[in-house]
């Protein structure tokens, strides 16, 4: 008879996933039985407390790094630790944006300008599911990086995608628009699972085990020279290039980003990244390095593609969702430049890219959520005009964010920029990096035009201001403004801190 | 904290005091940052004249780890022609609040932005000279450009925010090929001796031929777009006319300077063999330079542009005195760095005083200035005589030097740089002729001449032209160790002098 053992799960290790997750589950039970007038309230603590919690546990996990857990599905080396510190800090920051504003539909299941919705409005309802969802959310991505299975891995990817097309779609004003983006990605996102899923049973096939351990074991064997695992490798990636934003899987981002509610695009770009270049990382690192030769070439080809395309297409962009979105395509190839680099300084400068620009992109957004009229967030660039006359601190902290996407020295996007292209050189791939400095160069072209737009072009009759931002925006776009200019002037204990961290368990 | 640390702090404190005040307090504004700007001038020439001209390398240098995961150190420290630099920088700022003291007003924002922006590019442009980490020189080098665009865009006349704009992009793009071979650089220091971006200890890489010379022209090219040298010379002239003219002392005078201080201290240190490699090429733009900047000049009908237009010619002098590869020729564009400032800041402070009088920038709309307002005319003419390189003016000396050390190795080049002295007559005595002489245009009747704070702006600048064309030796004593070990460095030697039938 066979004997079961019960499988260890290493509690400790697994901690920080599973306070989120808890948290996510608490906050649906807030939903059934907490009153609609008190839910926003019970949210507004619980979230918050939860993820300081996990975050707590993340930190205190730094020092028992390199444990597998769960039966070896789930790896918690320093990478993770330090994705999932991130990811925790970073969502506390979209938290504050996402508490503050009314962004959110009034009733997601009410037909937009039904006389249900009407009603719904009267009554000063908002959907606060997007807490918990948000938490469900927060704790895949957590778990993506970690995982060490591709079962894990589709189970995480999915854990962390629902929600997000679910939050998508709650956009308070412009529901159509919103729901169309939502369904959009949802669509894409459904097939890129597909293919996803399609890829893992072809290595499952290849290498005759999901653990990553055993399919590396299986790829050096063979020299990585195999038509099977390379359709794997092939559609694994198309998965994770997927998720990431990268030419010629990018059709989603701006419609995404522009359609969904601007706190949840923010929460979107900065975590979704961080998330899913650091998977991507672990497999082309730790899984698939064994055949580094079959797709070294092709992921450099994507990444030099995804530069140059994002900055060329934002050029035209009027809308400035739109214009961050393919601001996010064109960091989504800078960040590729780290993964074909395949030595310890890209992950390294991915690590530090990865929390510097997710900082500064939720600071863009946060701003972007109050710059308003009478209807609600005004995204048209034109409508920006003259910013700088009626709101100097917004629109100046709006421009230091550009500037650090645009990597200008003495903003954390510098530091970010020379590290990445020096380790993509480090790793031979001088081609990267002119591309890549080429690129910024033209993309410092349309951050540099809405910087002339919101200070030197004369405000017109249909230009806006800034509504007052509450506190809780206020300590948002500042501590990402000052975040921003300290990892730019001060990056030492960062750059140590993920030094001492960043080396793969394999 | 080192001096150099002191002195590049001093303006910064003085853009902090002037944020403190109120916006409405413009007065207050340009008091304080004028003080602080004499203070910092004078702190600066207590510090030169603590420099000790014999001792070779850097002084008073200050090295301090900065992002240690890099290699990146703050380090700073000046020789003879990084000190001569900023000394021109910090005694053009004073001079040029004095001479504008109402050019903030008309702007986009409050006079009180304006100084602040001044002063924080003070603080810069001394770095960007004393820095002697290639990492901390390119953050400068970089991070200038954020207030230099603001004052064009926000303070300039005419097409300023277009010309700001042209003014960024093209010199992002060369930063960032910069940036590209920058980190090339790093790569290999780090493959060879570790992680640094120690000037001195980047000079003794290896490389092979191909990677110096794709990293060399990374650097020339973003110098290049700085200095600015044709083909790349195209935002100059835009933003010199946009911008308020003390905006353009500082672009022309100190900040296009960068450039071609940036190609000695950064080209031939630590590319001499690719810069021998391409001497021949950078001559030929620096030639194309003088003569297409002194033909353009020439054909102008708005001051401004053809003070940009001379600078081009001009600078298309210094290049080639650099890469002739002669402590003559280093030692004449050294010293032609400093003059040009002096001459540019000269010519543009009184076409700035005379555009304002007059209303109009176009050479056509003045006429018998001599006349009507002659301190203003004087001051005119002796800047634009420097510009010429009149003899007893102290263009002359480091044009001299450049054509001599120019001839010993490149004879044609020289001859048709040459060229461009005659042409300097022609742009500079035919605007003269039109503005200055002749009988008063309609219109100029009844201009103002120089007020006292005008004549006190311009008087040191004028001294200081006359005084470096008959006692140039100061200059040349900080400027002359620098050029020879520059080009010992780069592996020359100067060519043997050769006497009648002995030449080849």
């Amino acid at each position: 008879m066979t004997v079961f053992n019960t499988p260890s799960l290493e509690y400790g290790a697994l901690l920080p996933i599973l306070i989120v997750f808890i948290g996510a589950v608490i906050g649906v039970l807030v939903e059934a039985f907490v009153k609609p007038s008190m839910r926003r309230f019970v949210h507004s603590l619980l979230t918050p407390a939860i993820l300081v919690v996990a975050l707590f546990q993340v930190i205190a996990n730094r020092d028992t790094v390199t444990t597998t857990a769960a039966i070896g599905s789930v790896v918690i080396d320093g990478p993770v630790i330090i994705a999932q510190g991130s990811l925790l800090l970073l969502s506390l920051l979209a938290l504050l944006f996402l508490l503050d504003v009314d962004s959110f539909a009034p009733e997601a299941s009410a037909l937009p300008g039904s006389e249900e919705e009407k009603r719904a409005i009267a009554a000063g309802k908002q959907q606060t599911e997007i807490f918990p969802l948000m938490l469900f959310s927060v704790s895949g991505m957590m778990l993506f990086p970690a995982a060490s299975d591709l079962i894990t891995l589709f189970v995480a990817l999915e854990v962390l995608s629902l929600p997000l097309y679910l939050m998508a779609g709650l956009s308070r004003r412009r529901r159509l628009f919103s729901q169309e983006s939502a369904l959009k990605y949802f669509l894409l996102g459904a097939y890129s699972s597909a293919f996803f899923i399609f890829g893992a049973a072809f290595l499952y096939g290849y290498a005759g085990s999901i653990t990553f351990p055993e399919i590396r074991n299986a790829v050096i064997a063979s020299a990585g020279n195999d038509v099977i695992l390379l359709i794997g490798i092939i559609f694994v990636s198309v998965g994770l290039l997927f998720k990431v934003g990268a030419v010629p899987f990018h059709a989603w981002t701006p419609d995404v980003y522009q359609g969904a509610p601007t706190p949840i695009t923010g929460f979107m770009a900065a975590a979704t990244k961080v998330a899913a270049f650091l998977a991507t990382l672990r497999i082309f690192y730790t899984v698939l390095d064994g055949a580094i030769w079959q797709w070294q070439p092709i992921l450099t080809g994507v990444a030099i593609i995804t530069m140059a395309f994002g900055s060329i297409v934002a050029i035209s962009q009027r809308d400035v969702k739109r214009m961050l979105a393919y601001s996010s395509i064109a960091h989504a190839g800078f960040l590729l430049a780290g993964v074909v680099a395949f030595n310890k300084e890209g992950l390294e400068s991915s690590l530090f890219y990865l929390f510097a620009y997710g900082v500064a992109t939720l600071g863009a957004f946060g701003i972007v959520t109050l710059i308003r009229d009478g209807q609600g967030e005004v995204t048209d660039l034109n409508r920006w005009a003259g910013l700088g006359k009626k709101s100097p601190a917004m629109a100046s902290l709006f421009a230091l964010f550009l500037l650090a996407f645009a990597g200008i020295p003495l903003t954390s996007g510098f530091i970010g920029k020379f590290s990445i292209f020096s380790a993509a050189y480090q790793g031979g791939l001088q081609s990267v990096v002119i591309v890549g400095v080429l690129s910024s160069a033209i993309a410092a072209f349309f951050y540099i035009r809405v910087i002339v737009l919101m200070f030197f072009t004369d405000a017109s009759d249909s230009s806006v201001s800034v509504t007052l931002p509450t506190r809780r925006s206020s300590i948002g776009v500042w501590s990402a403004a000052i975040v921003t200019v300290a990892l730019g002037v001060l990056p030492t204990s960062t750059l140590a801190f993920i030094t001492d961290l960043a080396i793969f368990a394999r | 904290m080192s001096t150099l640390t002191i002195l590049g702090i001093l303006p910064l404190i003085g853009a902090l005091i002037v944020a403190t005040l109120g916006k409405s307090d413009a007065r207050r504004a340009k008091l304080v940052a004028f003080a602080t700007s004499i203070i910092t001038a004078l702190y600066a020439i207590v510090v030169a004249i603590g420099f000790q001209i014999d001792r070779p390398g850097f002084q008073f240098v200050e090295s301090r780890e900065w992002i240690p995961a890099f290699g990146i150190t703050y380090g700073v420290g000046v020789d003879g022609l990084s000190l001569v630099m900023i000394l021109l920088a910090v005694i053009l700022v004073p001079i040029v609040i004095l001479a504008g003291w109402d050019e903030a007003e008309g702007g986009r924002w409050s006079a009180k932005t304006f100084y602040i922006l001044i002063l924080i590019l003070e603080t810069m442009m001394i770095g960007v000279f004393a820095a002697t980490d290639l990492f901390l020189f390119y953050v400068f080098f970089e991070a200038m450009l954020i207030p230099v665009y603001f004052l064009i865009g926000g303070y300039g006349s005419g097409e300023r925010i277009q010309a700001a704009v042209k003014f960024l992009l093209y010199s992002l793009f060369g930063g960032l090929l910069m940036l590209a071979s920058m980190i090339g650089l790093y790569v290999m220091a780090n493959d060879q001796i570790g992680k640094t971006f120690d000037i001195s200890a980047l000079s003794r890489l290896e490389m092979s031929s191909t990677t110096e010379h794709l990293l060399f022209l990374g650097f020339f090219i973003a110098f290049a777009i700085k200095a600015p040298l044709w083909p790349v010379h195209t935002w100059l002239p835009d933003a010199a006319k946009s911008a308020t003219p003390g905006t353009s002392v500082l672009l022309l005078g100190v900040l296009d300077k960068v450039g071609t201080f940036g190609m000695i201290r950064y080209c031939l240190e630590l590319f001499p063999n690719a810069s021998k490699t391409f001497t021949p090429f950078i001559i030929t733009l620096a030639v194309i330079s003088i003569i297409y900047g002194a033909f353009l000049a020439i054909g102008q009908k708005e001051i401004k542009r053809l003070i940009a237009f001379t600078s081009i010619s001009h600078f298309g002098f210094i290049v080639m005195g650099i890469f002739a590869m002669t402590t003559q020729g280093h030692s004449g564009s050294a010293l032609y760095m400093v003059n040009h400032g002096f001459s540019t800041a000269a010519l543009f402070l009184v076409a700035g005083w005379m555009i304002k009088r007059r209303g109009s920038s176009l050479i056509a709309d003045f006429g018998g200035l001599q006349r009507v307002t002659p301190v203003m005319a004087w001051s005119f003419f002796i800047a634009g005589l420097s510009g010429l390189a009149l003899p007893g003016l102290s263009s002359f000396v480091s044009e001299i030097l450049v054509l001599v050390g120019t001839y010993t190795r490149y004879p044609v080049a020289a001859v048709i740089g040459g060229i461009g002295i005659i042409l300097a007559a022609l742009y500079i005595l035919i605007p003269v002729q039109r503005t200055l002489h002749g009988p008063t245009a309609p219109g100029n009747e009844n201009l103002a001449d120089l007020n006292l704070r005008e004549k006190i702006a311009i008087a040191p600048v004028i001294a200081l032209i006359v005084l470096l064309g008959f006692y140039p030796k100061p200059a040349l004593d900080l400027i002359n160790p620098v050029a020879e070990t520059t080009i010992a460095k780069s592996g020359f030697t100067d060519p043997a002098p050769t006497v009648g039938s002995e030449r080849r």
